[in-house]
């Protein structure tokens, strides 16, 4: 449900869409007492007063961003935005995963910007929480896009079970029945 | 050959589910054309000059009898009749419609085929040696690997939008009859001085524009630890490929830009926090489960000459003609590959009808084939014929207009599509290709001529592989008309070699008497028992371009 906060923005998460609890703040303009997105010049640059605020803070990559830009102080962070310039550039996929199996980040994921529900699957394969929805899609939409394939082949940030894993188990069992 | 268990099949049925919903929202205007062109090139659906083409993968160019019915049946159904098999071992379908993708790829699935990572800036479909399995001097069924990769890279969630196309290539023998070195990633099995069996990995080959041959990157990788390799290499790809040029995003321009010592740092960075997490570590479980599929057949023991092939070899001259081009050493005694040459003088190279490939299933049922190859040189390949059957097999081949004998020859050319059908074309290539076939249809000229490869392609993308022809033809437009332009030296062998510009172009007739000059030059100037490219290679290019252009 789109719940009225004073932003527009809809956020999909966990299965659900609602409001954007973050609110991205341009380098020139004043933080608001929320918690806030910056891009990482601006965190960069005053790093020191924004993590001293109380708020919960996360930090903008752009496409040619790398997340090892923020390696030391990702700890300190609620939140990275993974920003699509456009959805033919691939490379939030592989800042998500380094973000979780090399820098071991665990706040939350999220991808905005311009990209396709049929990126969606994959973005929460590499280990991505959250998406600011581009596109007027609901609930239900966004839910059938991402269960259209039940099996995966390859293991990633997700740790869910491959396709390896599964026959393995049935391997297992099949033995254990003999 | 590889059989899908439950969850390959399952995964072909629900992605070919999964395009209907896509070409659903194409078509009631959900979907834009830009945002639903990825969507289906990741399908091998091409928008062309005068309908949609589709590119069904032949996984490393293996098919069995039922497969290659059903392509018969489908090109009967859904296209006009026949299909073309291209350079990546894959068979493309021209004239199919939008509304009938999402059927052909429910009937592909049934037989365990797809058209997934056919296009798109993905991993492609993966090739092999068309040998493999029964080349001699094999270290292992390089398909066995082939198979792992093309798990491995199906709807991979990290490198599904990566800067360019990106394709892989595997061989396990010295002998090169896969052009390995124009691959992205060029795997070939060897054993290390231990006598362990692993890959020698190269990086940053391709043709296009910037033709490169690949460059050595992991000198000996373990076979367990071959996926986090490849996986390493893709991720340096992902994030430092570029992005803002398309003619400059290959895996090679990176390579070639950094210098492969600093790609070699930064794959062996990213290898080792790979390696370290095990995550992509192969268990020899499923190395064997998947070796399993591609065991040889059980061959029969024969002694190594077979007098009813000789017999036959003896009575009919032309059947002589096929066995000497297109009959090859087999490493078991008693046996041989034939290859089918899918180039007919005259006609389009690659091209194969639905009655030809419901013929080709026929013969794989009567003589109990398990499988047909594809060959980058767009030719197929029976891998296990009983030399005593070889007769009875070219016979049934003739019926359907496959005997011809020119494998290796000057006939036996590769073509692109080219402005026929294609719309990135800037010349055609099948018109030529059909001229100096029949300026050199005389089996006698071709015999005396001996090996030679021609290669045309009908635009600088290279699909032709023309930098990798003995004599290579490249297509361009030159003020609206077309141009062709002539390259000399090139191999796609284990001695690879870019061929080299030799002069300006010529128009559509001057390029075939072009071609006649440069090959009377060659048997002018040839030195007894020499090919077309021994002679290059001995006296340079001068005496070809004194022929063409001294006047």
């Amino acid at each position: 449900m789109l719940t009225d906060s004073g932003s527009k923005q809809r956020v999909f998460r966990k299965g659900h869409i609602g409001a954007d609890d973050f609110l991205f703040v341009a380098d020139d303009a004043p933080l608001a007492d929320r918690p806030v997105i910056v891009t990482v010049t601006r965190f960069l640059a005053e790093k020191d007063r924004l993590l001293s605020r109380p708020a919960p803070l996360g930090v903008r990559l752009e496409p040619a961003e790398s997340p090892e830009l923020l390696r030391s102080d990702l700890p300190k962070l609620k939140l990275i935005e993974l920003h699509v310039g456009y959805f033919k550039d691939g490379r939030a996929f592989s800042w998500a995963r380094i973000l979780r199996t090399r820098l071991r980040f665990t706040g939350e994921i999220r991808v905005t910007g311009h990209f396709l529900l049929d990126q969606i699957a994959f973005f929460l394969r590499v280990g991505v929480d959250s998406f600011t929805l581009p596109g007027n899609w609901s609930e239900t939409e966004v839910e059938k896009a991402t269960g259209l394939i039940s099996n995966v082949y390859q293991p990633s940030a997700d740790h869910r079970p491959t396709i390896l894993d599964l026959r393995r188990r049935a391997t297992v069992t099949a033995t254990a029945a003999e | 050959m590889y059989r899908y268990d439950e969850f390959d099949a399952r995964l072909v049925r629900e992605r070919a589910e999964q395009f209907r919903t896509q070409v659903m929202r194409r078509l009631n205007g959900e979907l834009s054309e830009d945002e639903f062109k990825p969507l289906r090139l990741q399908n091998g659906l091409y928008l062309q000059l005068h309908s949609y083409m589709l590119r069904i993968a032949v996984p490393y160019g293996t098919l069995s009898a039922i497969q290659m019915r059903k392509l018969g049946s489908i090109s009967r159904r859904f296209s006009k009749g026949y299909g073309h098999f291209t350079t990546r071992t894959n068979l493309q379908l021209h004239w199919v419609r939008l509304i009938d993708v999402p059927d052909i790829l429910h009937e592909l699935a049934e037989v365990e085929m797809h058209c997934m990572q056919t296009s798109g800036n993905n991993v492609r479909n993966v090739t092999a040696d068309p040998f493999a399995g029964a080349a001699a001097d094999e270290i292992e069924d390089p398909r066995i690997l082939c198979e792992i990769i093309r798990q491995w890279s199906t709807l991979h969630p990290e490198f599904s939008f990566l800067p360019r196309k990106f394709k892989i290539c595997v061989i396990a023998s010295e002998h090169d009859r896969a052009a390995l070195l124009s691959h992205d990633i060029a795997i070939q099995a060897i054993r290390n001085a231990g006598g362990e069996a692993g890959y020698r990995v190269c990086v940053g080959g391709g043709l296009g524009r910037t033709p490169y041959l690949a460059l050595e990157v992991g000198s000996f990788v373990p076979k367990p630890h071959i996926l986090a390799f490849i996986e390493a290499i893709l991720r340096v790809y992902n994030e430092a490929g570029r992005r803002d040029n398309l003619w400059k995003a290959r895996v090679k321009i990176l390579v070639h830009q950094l210098g492969i010592d600093e790609i070699r740092r930064r794959v062996e960075v990213e290898f080792a926090e790979l390696k370290q997490s095990g995550m992509l570590e192969l268990p020899p479980a499923e190395i064997e489960r998947i070796a399993e599929y591609f065991a040889p057949p059980a061959f029969d023991e024969l002694s190594g000459d077979s007098p009813e092939f000789e017999s036959a070899k003896r009575q009919s001259r032309p059947f002589a003609a096929w066995a000497k081009t297109n009959v090859h050493d087999h490493k078991t005694p008693g046996y041989a590959l034939a290859t089918i040459s899918l180039k007919p003088i005259g006609l389009t190279p690659g091209d194969c009808s639905s009655e030809q490939m419901e013929g080709l299933a026929d013969i794989m049922e009567s003589f109990r084939f398990a499988e047909i190859r594809v060959t980058h040189e767009q030719n197929m390949v029976f891998p296990h014929v009983r030399q005593k059957d070889l007769f009875h097999l070219w016979q049934r081949l003739d019926a359907l207009g496959l005997a011809t004998a020119n494998h290796g020859l000057v006939t036996d050319i590769i073509a692109c599509p080219g402005l026929d059908y294609c719309d990135l074309a800037n010349a055609r290539s099948i018109p030529i290709a059909q001229e100096i076939a029949r300026r050199f249809a005389d089996p006698g000229l071709q015999a005396d001529l001996g090996e030679l490869k021609i290669k045309i392609s009908g635009c600088i993308n290279a699909c032709g592989h023309h930098h990798l022809g003995h004599i290579g033809i490249l297509g361009v437009d030159r003020k609206g008309v077309e141009n062709y332009q002539i390259l000399l030296g090139g191999s796609g062998a284990e001695d690879a070699t870019l061929a080299e510009i030799l002069g300006p172009g010529f128009d559509n007739e001057g390029i075939i008497g072009a071609v006649e000059n440069v090959i009377e030059t060659f048997r002018q100037k040839r030195a007894p028992g020499e090919r077309f490219l021994d002679t290059y290679r001995r006296i340079g290019a001068a005496p070809f371009k004194e022929r063409l252009y001294a006047h």
